[in-house]
């Protein structure tokens, strides 16, 4: 099977070299990294707004660049939807007009109508149609934006920062658009992030980049509970996220009690009914480790493992990361270094991973 | 009004009208084509373009029009060349004022278009493009209807400036009334006339009354545009 995303590019900007190279088959895959790492520039290649000067792109199979054979497929031919941090509304069309802006060159389906009302239903923008961009608050801006790049019926979508330029309460309020997006369209989502809680939330899959490299790719749960990759594991939210279903209430504690891989964690209540699917977000510097079971403590989640990876102290700083294994998952735990020395923990011995809260990500 | 003016001044007026019109509307699509490369362009030469335009702003007046008198004259490299293939008279007709004034007019046109175009947001039409729009579509649909506020402006400002050329046009068309006699020119004439101050004065009140006109419709469009591309 082919991969949805494939990229191998090269390019020089300035001082600045760009060499990525990933491929990806998730539904959102995050390319991560810190400002100035290339994750722009990345984008922009991707989109056509940049030409590098090596490389090969394509997406599902088209080929969209390919430096040794002389292809270039240029911005307006490429069907890739491009939601960019500024939402760069057309400030001389309405907000319906801004929206089918794309249509005008996009292929023609008989399903246009109904293709509207699901991407006005999808982001709640239906009231806002006849208004100008200047009238909207940023929120409302972006999920114009992201309609607008939807109509254009997109092979790719690529998302940068789209947050970036909210304060908290926007980003709350445009989250779970972007979690709709992902899992009722079938376009797969490049999106550009410089947060951990951001990605550990929506991320299918990660890219992580630095200083134009991409130092690690894979899945999230993968990626986000290894030690060895100090972009996330030292970042202050780091942690593991695992796959859950919810396996029954306890409505007299106002509980509900989880299965994942890593075996039952006890969350507050949730309103979804047993069976559900959900994805839990454990942080690091929430995982205490003990070497025996514990008795008489008040924390609910115990999780039994063995040491998987002792991650390095990172210079000037006192923590270090530990990998545990639990029945196959991964669980990232942070301790200081003189705790780990002196419990004498090495890989392969088994240890108790007791977890103070689990953070829920997901609806 | 034509109680008022006599058949030769209100001649004139028509005439000006005319001439300054066309001047305006046939230069605006060289004017928006040179605007659009001397903003965006990366060519060898192009700041001799930019000399080039902005020479009649900077030579005296009669020297243009007797450089459009050597070129488009009847027998000039570029009149004669116009009238064996298409017909096309310039000297010493309506025409020919028309181009005077087009060509005197041009720099401001194309400054004024210029800097609307650079200041338009690439970014902007850089989303255009990922959203499936050509470079032409592009400019038809987002560039120049964001430029629009700069081109009314550069056109009233080629228009006001054709409704008042003199030096030009006369040496180049000279002062023939009915056919290249504009308000400017009739204004020199009744000046050069005993008793002719009662016309000239009539004149210079129409020639205020036409320019004032032209640059309050120019606010009051630029204000309306303006509003509907409000600025985010």
């Amino acid at each position: 099977m082919t991969n949805a995303i494939e990229i191998a590019v090269s390019h020089q900007l300035g001082a600045f070299a760009l060499a990525a190279d990933f491929t990806s088959n998730g539904r959102l895959t995050a390319l991560f990294g810190r400002s100035g790492s290339g994750k722009t520039s990345l984008v922009n290649i991707i989109a056509g707004l940049i030409r590098p000067q090596r490389g090969r792109i394509a997406i599902d199979g088209q080929v969209l660049l390919d430096s040794e054979r002389g292809i270039f497929v240029p911005k307006h031919k490429r069907r890739i939807g491009y939601v960019f941090q500024e939402a760069r509304l057309f400030p001389h069309l309405t907000v319906r007009q801004n929206l089918l802006y794309g249509q005008w060159f996009a292929p023609k389906t008989d399903t246009v109508g109904s293709e509207i009302a699901d991407v006005l239903d999808l982001l709640g923008i239906g009231h806002l149609l006849h208004r100008h961009p200047g009238r909207l608050s940023g929120g409302e801006k972006q999920r114009v934006a992201i309609g607008r790049a939807l109509l254009a019926k997109p092979r790719l979508l690529l998302m940068d920062e789209p947050l970036a330029s909210l304060d908290e309460a926007r980003k709350a309020e445009i989250l779970p658009y972007i979690e709709r997006l992902r899992d009722a369209f079938g376009i797969p989502i490049v999106y550009v992030s410089h947060s951990v809680a951001e990605v550990a939330r929506l991320a299918s899959n990660l890219v992580v980049l630095d200083q134009g490299s991409v130092i690690a790719s894979g899945s999230t749960i993968d990626l986000m509970s290894r030690p060895d990759v100090p972009l996330l594991s030292a970042a202050p939210e780091a942690g593991s996220v695992l796959d859950a279903r919810i396996l029954r209430h306890e409505p007299e504690h106002g509980l509900s009690v989880l299965e994942t891989q890593a075996g039952q964690v006890q969350v507050p209540h949730r309103a979804q009914p047993p069976g559900s699917q959900l994805r839990v977000r454990i942080l690091a510097s929430d995982v205490l480790i003990s070497l025996q079971p514990l008795q008489g403590i008040s924390a609910l989640n115990v999780l039994s493992g063995t040491i998987a990876e002792i991650g390095a102290r990172r210079s000037g700083g006192s923590a270090l990361e530990i990998g545990i294994d639990c029945n196959g998952a991964s669980l990232l735990a942070r301790l200081t270094s003189k705790s780990a020395a002196h419990l004498g923990l090495k890989p392969g011995q088994s240890v108790y991973a007791v977890v103070k809260s689990v953070s829920i990500d997901g609806q | 009004m034509s109680d008022w003016l006599s058949a030769e001044e209100w001649t004139a007026v028509r005439l000006s009208l005319l001439v300054a019109t066309t001047a305006m509307v046939a230069s605006l699509p060289f004017g928006i084509a040179i605007a659009w490369l001397l903003a965006r362009g990366r060519f060898w030469g192009k700041s001799l373009l930019d000399a080039v335009v902005h020479l009649p702003l900077i030579l005296p007046p009669v020297v243009t029009g007797y450089l459009l008198l050597i070129g488009f004259g009847r027998r000039g490299p570029i009149g004669q060349w116009l009238y064996d293939w298409f017909g096309i008279v310039l000297s010493f007709r309506w025409t020919g004022a028309a181009l005077a004034c087009a060509v005197m007019g041009f720099p401001l046109l194309v400054r004024a278009i210029r800097l609307s175009i650079e200041a338009v947001d690439r970014k902007l039409e850089d989303a255009a493009g990922t959203l499936g729009a050509s470079p032409a579509w592009v400019f038809l649909t987002v560039t120049l209807p964001l430029c629009l506020p700069g081109i009314l402006a550069g056109m009233i400002l080629c228009f006001a400036k054709a409704m008042g050329e003199f030096g030009a046009t006369i040496t180049f068309v000279s002062n023939i009334p009915g056919e290249t006699q504009t308000l400017p020119s009739a204004i020199y004439t009744f000046t050069q006339v005993p008793n002719g101050d009662a016309g000239a004065l009539r004149l210079t009140l129409i020639s205020i009354a036409i320019s004032v006109a032209a640059l309050f419709a120019s606010e009051v469009l630029a204000r309306v545009i303006g509003k509907r591309i409000a600025v985010e």
